[in-house]
């Protein structure tokens, strides 16, 4: 039940949870379609508050709960105002939850939505806290998975590039675990996933480790490609080496399985060539639409209309 | 000749047994006991004991402990024994346990942790297992290990 609960981390969502949102966003799909207000939201306002730059995120929170029917106030930078001020994030918050039903919010310190979410009477939704969780990103992705195959559990998922600083990919991680996966996680070694996550997956999930994609992706169900940034090499030698092996292009995607999709959270730089967009594997701009009605599905779950 | 070396008995104040051996530096830097303190303490190192193999054993004179003290030294050493005595005699013993929810008492070795920033909270984690001990950032969720927590107390 998410019903006036805070959404900070993807262990607040139980698999039970998370079937109720895959199968509310399939329907707020079709409400996005048919272009009419559902009247969910009248009256109902949603605060963002953003401490560091997003344009995809935000806006996609705006245009679900404006989809829904309800209204938006925002402080798209947050830091420059509150933070210049010297005001801490809980007095921030005990001000914005008299303004507000919902509070969206991103923040570079981890843990700073878990904090909001002390502070406030009203629930908090993570958009991102540092490198830590950003759980509706999480659940977009297992909501594509979930569209695509009707299903998670048997799906075999090979996750590529950079694992070491990828947000989105952690709690993606740990979210799969909770299912009966196949994981092959692929990177290379200076951006392999950090212990500390190692550790958390559960026992009974297969995990399999590579630095290449040649001879681990063949089986895969589902490539989930992420971005590997230039700024996290010191050596831009190193990183022009490197980028060739973890980009998918026409001959990784030729040896993939008949009904492979391919995911990436975007925006992507060189992870993905152009020419995989035109292949029927291609799902990752797909996947980005998700993003209205899975947001539509959680607000209306957590201010307990639907 | 006598052999053994008698250690006069406390009247009154703590002794903590069962230190696990090596540890009762741990534990005297947790009270704050250095050379500027009043009163005596006696540490005994690596005493061959039936139960641990090995054992620290620290005595303090006049001094009872805080449940916050309690709390700390059950994350240095969670098998010491506590004994409380009154005019030479026991008149409590007890073992300290590690609490399910550690509130204060370590900072969270993330510095990109919130609770490290300027903001009205206790650094706080929860208990994720207690041998081997390992604690889960409330906030952040980072996982800290017996070391980190050591190096930290
Ligand atoms: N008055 C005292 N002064 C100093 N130390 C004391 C005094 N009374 C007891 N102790 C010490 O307190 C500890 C606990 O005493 P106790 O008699 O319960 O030991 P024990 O029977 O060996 O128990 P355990 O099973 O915990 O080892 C011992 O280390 C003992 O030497
Ligand atoms: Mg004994
Ligand atoms: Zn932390």
């Amino acid at each position: 039940m998410l019903k006036n609960k805070s959404l900070v981390s993807i262990d607040d969502v139980s698999n039970e949870d998370l079937e109720e949102i895959f199968t509310l966003s399939d329907r707020m799909l079709g409400v996005v379609e048919s272009n009419k207000n559902p009247h969910l939201m009248d009256s109902k306002i949603m605060a963002t508050l953003f401490y560091e730059p997003s344009t995809r995120t935000r806006l996609s929170f705006e245009s679900a709960m404006h989809r829904l029917g309800g209204s938006v106030i925002s402080v798209s930078d947050a830091s420059s105002s509150s933070v210049a001020k010297g005001e801490t994030l809980a007095d921030t918050i005990r001000m914005a939850e008299g303004y507000s039903d919902i509070i969206v919010m991103r923040h570079p310190l981890e843990g700073a939505a878990r904090l909001a979410a002390q502070f406030s009477s009203k629930p908090i939704i993570n958009a991102g806290d540092g490198s830590g969780q950003h759980p509706t990103q999480t659940i977009l992705d297992l909501f594509t998975m979930w569209k695509e195959f009707g299903k998670i559990d048997g799906l075999k998922i090979a996750l590529i590039g950079d694992l070491k600083y990828g947000r989105t990919v952690h709690s993606l991680i740990l979210a799969l675990s909770r299912f009966n996966v196949e994981l092959t996680v692929i990177s290379p070694p200076s951006l392999s996933i950090p212990e500390q996550f190692f550790s958390r997956i559960p026992e009974n999930v297969k995990v399999r480790k590579s630095e290449k994609m040649e001879g681990f992706v063949e089986d895969a169900d589902v490539l989930y490609v992420t971005r590997i940034q230039k700024e996290r090499f010191a050596d831009k030698n190193e990183y022009l080496s490197l980028i060739g092996s973890y980009s998918v292009d026409l001959k990784i995607v030729e040896s993939l399985k008949k009904n492979a999709i391919i995911m990436h959270p975007l925006p992507r730089i060189d992870e993905i060539k152009p020419e995989v967009d035109f292949t029927k594997y291609a799902r990752y701009f797909k996947q980005a639409s998700y993003g209205i009605p899975v947001r539509m599905a959680l607000i209306s779950m957590i201010l307990g209309v639907n | 000749m006598d052999k053994t070396l008698l250690i006069a008995k406390i009247k009154d104040g703590t002794v903590i047994d069962h230190i696990s051996p090596g540890k009762s530096f741990k534990v005297l830097s947790i009270l704050n006991i250095d050379s500027s303190i009043g009163y005596t303490v006696t540490v005994a190192v690596h005493v061959p004991s039936k139960k641990m193999g090995f054992k620290d054993i620290v005595k303090i004179e006049g001094r009872f402990l805080e449940k916050e003290e309690l709390d700390r030294i059950s994350l240095a050493a969670p098998n010491a024994a506590i004994s409380i005595i009154r005019n030479y005699e026991i008149t409590e013993k007890f073992h300290v346990e590690i609490p399910e929810e550690i509130t204060g008492i370590i900072d969270c070795p993330n510095q990109n942790c919130i609770s490290n920033a300027r903001e009205p909270v206790k650094p706080r984690f929860l208990v994720r297992s207690k041998n081997p001990l390992s604690l889960k950032c409330y906030y952040c969720e980072r996982l800290i290990n017996e070391n980190e927590i050591l190096q930290n107390l």
